[in-house]
């Protein structure tokens, strides 16, 4: 039977063929930009059109800032050396970059302070952002951090952060006495100790000991003072946020509705109104010649404005949590601060990490705001001096790009580790 | 330490505010300082510069006055203000003389109880139009389309100057200076019109300035000055006559340049008595005897400041007008001292 159909058949391939490429309209970029870019011809005409934009968009940006003139004593100077072509006149940023990042008055001479105490400031959030990665004896620094910072920008006399974190040491050794009897007479004791401290130490003759060269408040500017302001308004409006939530949520009646009313207040509030309140309408109240340190002022208020959000976000993540979490920490035997500490609050703040950053990332921008008070941020320095100066007056696209590129590093930053640690805590099976 | 600060302030609050008033002279003598509020930045009339050192026409008054005061002009701390805060900062006392290109009002001197001790620059309302446009004269404007910060009084000065001539015009409103500059280069209007010196510094940023011209037509009054606060006359006066003699150099020919050949006594004992080698002036103000040679050391007379910060040598470029000194047609004129 073998060979029934051996004569009808002609040929019998033995080998097998190699592999060919696939046809050429089916295959990469050409299968690509079939399936993605001409799939249909609506399709086809919407991609030459975006194609012909970003040309457009190319073509104008590339040229002025491949040109862009980088030494030139000021505008009419640069446009002599375009001669009409054209092109940026970015020496605005080589001759003024050091009042753009430091502000005007800064001396120029002890640049390296402020630098230094930024990139200590990595050092300090890296054990906090990666604790998986450095190792958690790395926390005391964070922890000397902000004295160190004090001590590098504005300079004086070392004994002023020293008195200050030994004001903080003070306090938590008294708390850790008396916690033991009773939580209230432990913390309310710790700050009764920790502000007598402070008080007798004002006494101190402290000038001059170990002292740098010191630089008052108002000689602060430029994105140094934004980046101030941001980091120390969100490290703090975070723990004020969750006391917030906290409170709000309370049993007792009185704590509550002061956190309600101050809640609902600041949140009822422009923070533009706020930073009008730190600084004219405390002028009014404070006697001439007690200049009640501004950027403290500006801080005290822009905390203030973004614990309130904070403390909203949080009770929205407080409130995600089913009721069985509560019972069960009660259930295991936990006091209210344990079963927040370990139960309730991991979870909550976990929920709450985009809300959070939203509200950073929000109110590092809000810090430009302080221009219109007069301080000299970033974008005070561009709208006020730099602008109002014969050599540069007509520089705005290069000097708001330039801001523009600052703030929008930090914020993608920002938001790129958000994201990164929300997968980092995902314990869900999604 | 700093709550204590805040509970004392606000309970000596209510007796100092009363006190703040008084003897600006002995406060700002015992700081060894004097706080003039500034500009944020306005060009020509005071900025820093890229070294941080404030510059301006307005900032040069404020070193005068330092200079009468305490004899040095580099003992002034600037303390910037905006259109917002500038009058609260003068009234709580935080600064001792505001030198904020102000416009002298009526109710700004009767019901803010400010004192306006003279005008450093009289400004008004002007129009910018491009020459190709062939226009020599605002009368020529009927039927222009013209850029207009809205909200402001330069828009109702429009309004009033146009009715008044019985001319039609289109209002392109815009809001701020740095957008009109960009609408009226792209075309969208053939006339902008501000304060004159604003237009002249907005002119001056441009590529071309000599495609624009400003008219000669002025149609609205903008006297700006130093200004103190209300109730403190001696210190009034400091500010006032240190002004005046800045303004008195320039009529009798006293500059930077050879006040020490003058001061050294010459045959016109008005000028004797402004350097203080005739009469003591300065003491009657509770200064030195020196005090208005210092303040015109400081920086020149008044018309040195003018030239040197927005003159027509600078690119502001601005003429004198109506700045010049009354014996040149102008209206600055100081009383006699005596």
């Amino acid at each position: 039977m073998s060979d029934t159909h051996q004569q009808s058949i002609g040929y019998v391939r033995d080998s097998m063929l190699p592999e060919t490429a696939p046809p050429l309209g089916e295959a990469g970029a050409i299968k690509w930009a079939r399936a993605n870019l001409f799939s249909s011809v609506a399709n086809g005409i919407l991609t030459l059109v975006a194609l012909f934009t970003i040309y457009l968009l190319i073509s104008a940006v590339l040229p002025w800032i491949l040109n862009g003139i980088w030494e030139a004593p000021s505008i009419r100077a640069c446009r002599e050396i375009l001669d009409g072509a054209t092109g940026g006149c970015f020496a605005v940023l080589t001759e003024r970059w050091n009042q753009l990042l430091f502000g005007f008055k800064y001396p120029s001479d002890i640049y390296w302070r402020p630098t230094l105490a930024f990139v200590l400031l990595f050092v300090a959030i890296a054990p906090v952002l990666f604790r998986k990665v450095f190792p958690a004896q790395m926390l005391v620094f964070t922890a000397l951090y902000p004295f160190v910072a004090y001590y590098l920008i504005w300079g004086g006399s070392i004994l002023i952060p020293i008195f200050a974190l030994l004001g903080f040491v003070v306090g938590y050794l008294v708390y850790s006495r008396f916690v033991a009897q009773s939580f209230a007479a432990g913390f309310f004791g710790g700050i009764v100790a920790a502000l007598l401290f402070w008080y007798v130490t004002g006494f101190l003759p402290v000038e001059g000991i170990l002292a740098l060269e010191e630089v008052p408040s108002r000689d602060m500017g430029g994105f140094m003072l934004n980046l101030i302001l941001g980091t120390v308004c969100v490290s703090l409006s975070i723990p004020f946020g969750i006391a917030l939530a906290l409170g709000r949520q309370s049993d007792m009646p009185i704590i509550k509705w002061i956190c309600v009313v101050f809640i609902e207040f600041i949140r009822g509030v422009p923070l533009i109104t706020l930073l009008f309140v730190a600084n004219v309408v405390l002028a009014y109240f404070l006697p001439p010649g007690t200049n009640f340190d501004l950027i403290l002022r500006v801080i005290i208020m822009i905390t203030m404005f973004a614990s309130a959000y904070i403390a909203e976000v949080i009770r929205g993540g407080l409130a995600a949590l089913p009721n069985g979490q509560y019972e069960a920490g009660d259930s295991l035997g936990l006091d209210y601060a344990q079963k927040m500490r370990l139960i309730i609050l991991p979870q909550a703040l976990k929920i709450s990490i985009p809300g959070i950053v939203n509200v950073a990332v929000g109110l590092f921008k809000d810090t430009t705001l302080v221009s219109v008070i007069s301080m000299f941020d970033l974008v005070g320095m561009i709208r006020g001096p730099i602008l109002a100066s014969t050599e540069w007056n007509g520089v705005y696209w290069e000097l708001l790009s330039f801001a523009a590129l600052l703030f929008f590093v930090v914020c993608y930053g920002i938001s790129q580790y958000s994201q990164w640690l929300e997968r980092e805590l995902q314990t869900d099976h999604r | 330490m700093k709550k204590s600060v805040i509970l004392g302030t606000l309970t000596v609050a209510g007796l100092a505010a009363g006190a703040a008033g008084a003897a600006t002279l002995d406060d700002v003598k015992a700081r060894g300082k004097l706080n003039c509020g500034v500009v944020t930045g306005l060009v020509g009339f005071g900025a820093p510069d890229a070294n941080g050192e404030w510059q301006g026409f307005d900032v040069g008054v404020c070193r005068a006055i330092a200079a009468a005061v305490l004899g040095d002009p580099t003992a002034v701390e600037f303390i910037p203000t905006t259109a917002k805060t500038r009058f609260t900062a003068l009234a709580s006392g935080e600064i001792d003389v505001l030198a904020r290109n102000t416009t002298w009002t009526f109710s700004r001197d009767v019901d803010l109880k400010f004192d306006f001790v003279g005008v450093n620059y009289y400004d008004g309302q002007g129009y910018m139009v491009p020459k190709a446009l062939g226009v020599s004269s605002a009368k020529e404007l009927d039927g222009a389309t013209v850029c207009i910060q809205t909200g402001t009084t330069t828009e109702l000065n429009l309004a009033d100057y146009f009715r008044k001539n019985n001319m039609s015009y289109q209002p392109v409103p815009i809001e701020t200076n740095a957008e009109a500059q960009q609408q009226y280069l792209a075309g969208a209007c053939d006339v902008y019109t501000t304060d004159a010196s604003g237009l002249a510094a907005t002119r001056a940023a441009f590529e071309n300035p000599g495609d624009h011209v400003v008219l000669p037509e002025i149609i609205s009054k903008e006297p700006l000055g130093p200004l103190v606060r209300h109730g403190d006359n001696d210190w009034g006066d400091v500010v006032r006559w240190t002004f005046y003699a800045l303004v008195a150099a320039e009529e009798y020919g006293i500059t930077s340049a050879n006040i020490e050949e003058l001061s050294a006594g010459t045959d016109n004992p008005e000028i004797n008595r402004i350097l203080g080698t005739e009469d003591n002036l300065g003491a009657m103000l509770g200064l030195d005897a020196g005090w208005a040679k210092n303040a015109i050391a400081a920086g020149g007379n008044y018309g040195e400041l003018f030239e040197k910060n927005i003159g027509e040598n600078t690119p502001i470029g601005l003429s004198r007008g109506l700045n010049a000194q009354w014996t040149d047609g102008g209206l600055m004129y100081a009383p006699p001292f005596r």
